[in-house]
């Protein structure tokens, strides 16, 4: 019984909550709205209504619980130990079972789960994303809506990228004398809108003797509908996800977005709990997927030589599912700290959410909006030039949050300063040999 | 009696965004952080922004006679906020403004909806604190902690919520707005307000706003775990400290049921054969924390410790609190209900208590962990059960009334920082008698003849 098939399975968790309230404390969407139904303990008063049979699921209960970015910052602080996240998967995907899907989301998922079409979809619309977006003056980087689409208007949305990353790369990218060979696990985000922070990851793992196969069959991890309670769809791409990595024939899996990473070490081997034909393969790869920080620390520690100097000043923004979901906080400031030249001044409270949690943004664009101001208010009390994170949802939000807030701060994964530096550092070479 | 009149009036006064009125937001509101109590769903909840929205609410309150029920963040440990007879939740979240911060006069005015630890935030840069420290310090509102008068792990030197109120406006029944107090150390002009609404849990008026009183931040501390065999010489400890002219910041106990479980959960490396670790904390001028630290270290060695521990950095400091932070989430992990209860002893009796409060758990067989503020007397027995479980509630229940009888009978109180609210009212005669209760009562029906201030807490109507 896992927490997508059923809502008795969090019954125990909803019973250990003793309502003491402490998760208003840390809640970004409470902060905002001060009402019980944003915070923890008021949806799980809602669950434990409906498993006594004194609620019926109703769209607007459905609808409530949408008010969660799964942060996971009401886990960390709760006393009871209560693993919200979990209760709230079961909560949403119990929800869908009941009253089906939000029509739109059916689309978008459907579309998610047949990876050629989205994929032809998303290079048709990076020739005419032009006709939806506006360009916004003076800057390379993005673009806001044109129309009110019901999404944010002011949310700075990057360009979709002309090529995507895995048209860009070969399926195995060779190093002489490989010290490992892992697949690369791309996700959405890199492969549509960021393919600079696969590149950045192409770049680090071949400078450390590591090679790479980026599996062409490879599609969206799932987590969009997962998150959504939409289970069937999040089942058969993590079906589909297991198979192209399996026949890679590799030693691990890297992933460099914490929601990805999440779905390989967690989500597929609860989804598919019940499978007996990929329940095995989903726990095998679910110990041999590492988040591209983690994996640069502990399992083939990066070559400090070569790096080059980078004047700068950063701040760390931790991701949510990186930090509490996978426990990954101190790695990521490594690397930074080992790049000559990088300064790391730790923002207030770096490690609250930033209020993108995916369609979260696109369903609540105010409170993510406002969510967002606080971050950006962190980030600008700094006297930094760079924000860095370590996936490219954060990215995408942080990146929208200081355009908006007329900073002129770049918005960067850990990967891409690692790989700036080994540039600068061949660059600092060529020049000392002339 | 509540109807769609009332709601349209609301809405009409407060607008749309300030009315909540489906089932499925008002069932948030049908509880709060306390154990055991029975559920309520309101009719509405109103978010009101200012004073005036505060007595539209009331006179339409007062027209309809519909009661209202005050409600800050909702983590009472009394069922304070319950809303007992329906009608509106009066939340008062959005009134969260700091006003002012006086520091000539170490003042601040403060709307009740403001979080104790945000006050405690804005005033550090000033070089002031705002003392009273709930457990809830980052949950609670300024205006739920007066309205209970919160106390907190430095009750001890600083005292608890009443001793930091100055002043406040207030919404009364009727709808008028009054004032009182003021920034003046002396004040003592007409009856004490402060005193009678300091603690009255919203049952006779609304607070609107509060002037509280601020202090110079200590510029040291020091902390120390002492580790006693037996409880009278725990106690012997605690009482002899005081005696001898040292008053701690913080004075704490944890027995033995609470030790065992703290280690289990934290492995922080407790010693799980102790019957109690005292825990200490001197604060001040540096030289004066030296002065203390030397009398506690000796007195705690003199009345028989089998271990004294003295941190001597800051993050010894944090070691040594950190088993009493988890004593709480670490029982509260034992099982899904946990009984929080407050009854305090003068402090000369703690170990007499710890030992009536262990024969009760035997007595009904429950799982009892003590810990608390053993210098002011103030320990929070914990039972840690299950609410689904019928026959285990029944024996909860005989050793709380048990645990409360204990209290009294040793010169103590029912509720030292919690409140009566719903879950202590019918104890009441308990400590006041039945002449002390009328007295209590006439006060209500002076103030709120109607009972539509958070009715059913404290004063129950009279046959």
């Amino acid at each position: 019984m896992s927490i997508y098939s059923s809502l008795a399975s969090i019954q125990e968790e909803v019973h250990k909550c003793m309502k003491c309230g402490n998760c208003q404390a840390v809640c970004p969407i409470y902060k905002e709205t001060r009402k019980e139904i944003g915070v923890a303990r008021g949806k799980i008063s809602l669950i434990e209504m409906v498993l006594n049979g004194e609620l019926d699921v109703t769209e607007r209960y459905a609808d409530r619980m949408s008010l969660c970015t799964t942060c996971m910052a009401c886990n960390e602080i709760c006393p009871c130990g209560v693993r919200f996240d979990k209760i709230i998967l079961a909560a949403r995907a119990d929800a869908v079972r009941k009253k089906g899907l939000h029509p739109i989301k059916k689309v978008i998922f459907r579309t998610l789960k047949r990876q050629r079409l989205f994929d032809f979809g998303l290079k048709v619309g990076s020739k005419f994303q032009g006709v939806a977006f506006k360009r916004i003056e003076g800057k390379h980087y993005g673009a806001r809506l044109r129309f009110n689409l019901g999404l944010s208007k002011d949310k700075v949305f990057p360009k979709l990228a002309a090529k995507p990353f895995r048209s860009q790369y070969p399926s195995v990218i060779k190093v002489d004398n490989p010290k490992m060979r892992v697949a690369f696990f791309t996700g959405c985000m890199i492969n549509y809108f960021y393919p600079d922070i696969g590149k950045a990851v192409v770049d680090v793992l071949t400078e450390n003797g590591v090679e790479i196969v980026v599996p062409a069959d490879q599609g969206c991890c799932g987590i969009p509908a997962s998150v959504n309670g939409d289970v069937e769809s999040a089942k058969s791409l993590a079906v589909r996800n297991l198979k192209a990595f399996e026949e890679a024939g590799v030693d691990a899996i890297v992933v460099a977005c914490s929601s990805c990473g999440g779905a390989w070490k967690h989500s597929y081997g609860q989804l598919l709990a019940d499978d007996p034909q990929y329940k095995e393969l989903a726990e095998k790869w679910e110990k041999k997927t590492y988040d591209i920080n983690e994996f640069l620390i502990h399992v083939v520690p990066f070559k400090k030589e070569g790096l080059g100097r980078i004047e700068r000043k950063v701040t760390y923004h931790d991701t949510c599912h990186l930090n509490r979901g996978q426990g990954i906080k101190k790695e990521p400031r490594e690397i930074l700290k080992s790049i000559p030249g990088v300064e790391l001044i730790e923002m207030k409270q770096p490690d609250r959410c930033c209020g993108m949690a995916g369609s979260f943004s696109i369903v609540h664009p105010d409170l993510s909006d406002k969510i967002s101001d606080r971050k950006i208010a962190d980030v600008a009390s700094t006297s930094t030039q760079t924000v860095v994170t370590a996936c490219p949802a954060c990215r995408l939000q942080l990146q929208s949050g200081v355009i908006n807030a007329g900073l002129d701060h770049n918005v960067v994964h850990v990967v891409q300063l690692l790989a700036d530096s080994y540039a600068a550092g061949k660059q600092a070479k060529k020049e000392a040999a002339k | 009696m509540f109807n769609q009149e009332v709601l349209n009036e609301l809405i009409k006064a407060l607008g749309k965004e300030n009315v909540i009125s489906e089932k499925e937001d008002l069932l948030t509101y049908s509880f709060d952080a306390t154990a055991a109590m029975p559920r309520q769903m309101p009719n509405v909840v109103v978010t009101p922004n200012n004073t005036e929205q505060v007595v539209a609410v009331v006179k339409i309150a007062n027209r309809y006679k519909v009661p209202i029920y005050p409600r800050g963040s909702g983590t009472n440990l009394s069922g304070g906020t319950i809303p007992l007879e329906q009608g509106i939740v009066l939340s008062l979240l959005n009134m969260n403004k700091i006003l002012e911060i006086d520091d000539e006069n170490l003042t601040a005015w403060v709307e009740p909806g403001v979080i104790i630890q945000d006050l405690n935030d804005a005033v550090a840069k000033y070089g002031l604190i705002y003392p009273p420290d709930p457990g809830t310090v980052t949950t609670a509102t300024m205006g739920g902690s007066v309205s209970e008068c919160s106390g907190g792990l430095r009750g001890l030197k600083y005292g608890v919520t009443k001793h930091y109120v100055m002043g406040m406006e207030l919404v009364l029944t009727n709808g008028d707005v009054i004032k009182w107090g003021g920034k003046t150390v002396k004040n003592v002009t007409g009856y004490d307000l402060t005193a009678l609404y300091t603690g009255a849990e919203g049952t006779l008026g609304i607070i609107t706003k509060i002037l509280v009183k601020l202090i110079p931040a200590p510029e040291a501390r020091k902390s120390f775990l002492a580790v006693f065999d037996d409880l009278n010489k725990a106690g012997t400890c605690i009482s002899s400290i005081i005696k001898n002219k040292v008053i701690p910041a913080t004075l704490e106990i944890m027995d033995n049921v609470t030790i065992r479980t703290v280690e289990n959960f934290t492995k922080a490396g407790l010693p799980v054969d102790a019957e109690a670790v005292v825990l200490i904390e001197v604060d001040g001028y540096k030289e004066g924390v030296m002065r203390e630290a030397e009398i506690v270290e000796r007195i705690c060695r003199e009345c028989g410790a089998v271990e004294v521990k003295a941190a001597e950095s800051d993050e010894e400091r944090d070691n040594i609190w950190f088993a009493r932070r988890n004593a709480l989430p670490a029982l509260a992990q034992l099982k899904p209900t946990t009984v929080l209860e407050d009854a305090t002893v003068p402090r000369s009796k703690i170990p007499e208590m710890l030992r009536a409060i262990r024969q009760i758990a035997e007595k009904y067989n429950l799982t009892i962990g003590t810990f608390g503020h053993a210098g002011d007397g103030n320990l929070h027995p914990t039972i840690v059960t299950d609410y689904r479980d019928k026959e285990e509630m029944e024996r909860v229940e005989k050793a709380v009334d048990e645990i409360f009888e204990a209290a009294i009978s040793l010169g103590g109180t029912l509720s030292g920082e919690h409140g009566v609210g719903m879950a202590k009212a019918k104890y009441l005669p308990l400590e006041f008698g039945e002449a002390g209760v009328r007295v209590l009562r006439r006060i209500k029906e002076a103030l709120d003849p109607d009972y539509l201030l958070n009715p059913g807490k404290i004063v129950l109507r009279g046959e």
